[in-house]
């Protein structure tokens, strides 16, 4: 047998160590992490983590920062389970386990010169964010950018400040809605395809970007295609179980591709003749 | 290529000489099961022990290679978290392989190694020596002969074809002509031999030909891909038990499941992954409680598409070597791969 052996296990993880911690809904909390050697995370907007708590276990978390200077990184994190739960526990100074960073990225390079549409729905919004952050912070690498975010109702919208940013700049534009009101709430009521009628697309020099439940994409494409956004042009970002982040475990395999390496980020033209994928 | 003989009366020498130095697996009988005879790989302690005349093995040699629970970290938790690779390897010889395990090992080979090379497989793959054997007898369900596994150039460190009064044995890496010479009395082969060989071989293949694709095993990727909304699917998944017992004794299944471990002090543990089949119900279920393959039928119309389609276009070849042990021990008997391809295929006439 002739192969190359790896120089350690690649199940081994680096430390981080949790630098702040911020509270964004009842069920959901941003990590910043620090990787204890010192060393950037070295990621791509788009990739994830898998997330290890000794004793508990490990969860693909995507990164929802932009690859910045200081060396730190965000994870935002919904509790949902074993591991999920066990990170809400810690305090700063907590550490985690992390492998990775793992995966495809956003289109970055792909998207430069050409004006963007950011889809976020709910939790969607977690991975997109490194990218949405990652365009402001070189805004003028890119043309028109349009941000449409939906969530169930106002009390689970994420990063209220920064949303709260975005409402008020000139350079993008944000569109916002939550398909149930509360009596606070004066933004638009609906799911997230009754803001396709507000925006104005250039379909030949559009990348679109959708990050959402699984159910959100399917409807989201119908409104794309009404736009004439070519497929090619649109890239997704899929959830699916996974255990190893190595493309050997098999969980989350789509037909004959493995998410976990594969993706997340797909372009929707690869991934539309796959019928398990949407 | 390079041949030499044992003796029959010999081959219980070689293997006492074996066992004194190695770690011995084999194949031993166990007894009557409602299937037939049953025959099993575990520890061989002397000659007498090993049995080479089986048709196949309940399971296959895959636990050698991957084993059901195999540790991958060592953890302290408290007082200050640490972890530890565990990647472990022993000298191992597994006497009595057939050509369509043998040819499960080399694509088990292949994976591990490409892509994200995992080193635990490798590892543990380096102290391994494969002594192959010819079959002498088919069982009732293989079929291995029409999937291109009924023989193997390679994957061997010596292949035995039983012709006999004796066995031929071929070499096929330097490790195994150094068993040989070290261990083994050996003699040189006659032309006429190897006729016997070749007519041995010929034969064994002849009586693998009663179950059989209907078809060119390479047409499986088109028929698949033209076969997805079959009603075959949930004909047969209608009477699924969801046991996974089809990946379990399958020689290319190795999907896996990872899992912590804490002793009862709750400061350390391990880290281990386990089998797992993509025949559970929650194989492909997320926490927020999405499964994405939720029907019987979609899990298992994976388990074909992964292995005549999805795996075919990695290996360009099928992961099915038609061993027939998913058809044998499905308790429905809806999991034979020979029975649902050549249905598929009548299908798409
Ligand atoms: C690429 C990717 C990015 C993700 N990004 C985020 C994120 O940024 N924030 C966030 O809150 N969640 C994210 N998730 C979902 C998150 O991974 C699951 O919520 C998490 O694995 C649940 O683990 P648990 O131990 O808390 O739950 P349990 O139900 O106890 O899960 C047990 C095990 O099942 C597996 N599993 C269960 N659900 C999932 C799932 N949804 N995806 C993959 N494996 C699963 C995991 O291996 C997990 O360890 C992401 C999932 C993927 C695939
Ligand atoms: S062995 Fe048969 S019943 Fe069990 S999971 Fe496989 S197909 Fe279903
Ligand atoms: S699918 Fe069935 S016949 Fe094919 S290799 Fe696996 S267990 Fe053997
Ligand atoms: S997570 Fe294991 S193969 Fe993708």
């Amino acid at each position: 047998m002739n192969h190359s052996m790896p120089d350690g296990s690649p199940y081994v993880p680096k430390w981080a160590e949790i630098s702040r911690i911020e509270k964004l809904t009842e069920s959901e909390k941003l990590f910043e992490l620090r990787l204890s050697n010192g060393q950037p995370l070295g990621h791509k907007p788009g990739q994830f983590v898998e997330v290890s708590v000794l004793g508990i276990g490990e969860a693909p978390i995507s990164i929802s920062s932009p690859p910045i200077n200081d060396n730190s990184f965000e994870l935002a994190v919904r509790k949902v389970g074993n591991v999920t739960n066990a990170m809400h526990n810690l305090g700063v100074g907590g550490k985690l386990g992390i492998r990775g960073p793992f995966g495809t990225n956003f289109p970055i390079d792909e998207a430069k010169g050409k004006d963007i549409l950011f889809v976020a729905g709910g939790i969607g919004l977690v991975p997109l964010r490194s990218f949405i952050k990652f365009v402001l912070e070189n805004r003028k690498d890119y043309g028109e950018v349009t941000v449409l975010f939906g969530a169930r109702n106002p009390s689970e919208q994420l990063f209220l400040s920064e949303l709260e940013q975005w409402r008020g700049r000139k350079d993008i534009s944000y569109l916002e809605t939550v398909d149930r009101a509360d009596e606070n709430w004066k933004g638009n009521v609906g799911v997230i395809t009754t803001l396709f009628p507000k925006v104005q697309v250039d379909p030949a020099k559009t990348i679109c970007v959708v990050v959402g439940p699984p159910v959100m994409y399917r409807f989201v494409i119908m409104e794309t295609k009404a736009k004439g956004i070519p497929d090619k042009q649109i890239f997704l970002s899929l959830e699916r179980r996974m255990k190893c982040g190595l493309g050997k475990c098999g969980h989350c395999q789509i037909n004959n591709i493995y998410v976990c390496q594969d993706g997340p980020v797909l372009r929707y033209s690869d991934i539309f003749a796959l019928e398990e994928a949407l | 290529m390079e041949l030499k003989k044992i003796d029959k009366p010999d081959l219980g020498l070689f293997l006492q000489n074996l066992i004194k130095d190695f770690q011995v697996e084999g194949v031993k009988r166990k007894g009557q099961s409602v299937y037939g005879q049953s025959f099993f790989y575990g520890s061989i302690n002397a000659p007498d022990e090993l049995c080479l005349d089986f048709d196949c093995t309940t399971m296959p040699p895959k636990k050698y290679f991957i084993p059901p629970k195999e540790e991958l970290l060592k953890f302290t938790i408290a007082p200050k978290p640490e972890v530890a690779e565990v990647i472990e390897s022993k000298p191992l010889i597994i006497f009595g392989v057939h050509p369509y395990d043998l040819k499960a090992v080399n694509q088990m080979d292949k994976i591990f190694s490409e892509g994200n090379p995992d080193p635990n497989y490798l590892k543990r793959r380096e102290g391994i020596l494969l002594i192959g054997v010819d079959p002498t007898k088919v069982s009732p369900r293989s079929f291995w002969n029409s999937m291109e596994a009924a023989s193997v150039s390679s994957g061997f460190d010596l292949m035995l074809t039983d012709i006999g009064e004796s066995y031929l044995v071929e070499v096929g890496t330097d490790k195994g002509g150094n068993l040989l010479k070290k261990y083994a009395k050996v003699s040189s082969v006659t032309k006429e031999e190897e006729q016997k060989r070749i007519d041995v071989r010929s034969k064994i293949w002849n009586m693998c030909k009663k179950r059989a694709l209907n078809f060119p095993m390479r047409e499986l990727p088109s028929l698949l891909v033209n076969s997805l909304n079959s009603p075959l699917w949930d004909e047969k998944a209608s009477k699924c038990l969801s046991c996974v017992t089809c990946n379990m004794v399958c020689p290319t299944c190795y999907c896996f499941d990872v899992w912590d471990d804490v002793e009862l002090d709750l400061t350390h543990g391990q880290r281990y992954r386990r089998w797992d089949g993509c025949l559970a119900s929650d194989f492909a279920k997320v926490a927020t409680g999405e499964n994405f393959r939720e029907t019987r039928a979609a899990r298992y119309r994976h388990r074909f598409l992964r292995k005549g389609q999805y795996l075919f276009s990695k290996l360009n070849d099928a992961a099915c070597v038609g061993c027939g042990r998913c058809a044998a021990y499905c308790l429905p008997d809806i999991a034979d791969p020979v029975d649902v391809f050549n249905r598929l295929k009548e299908a798409v006439k």
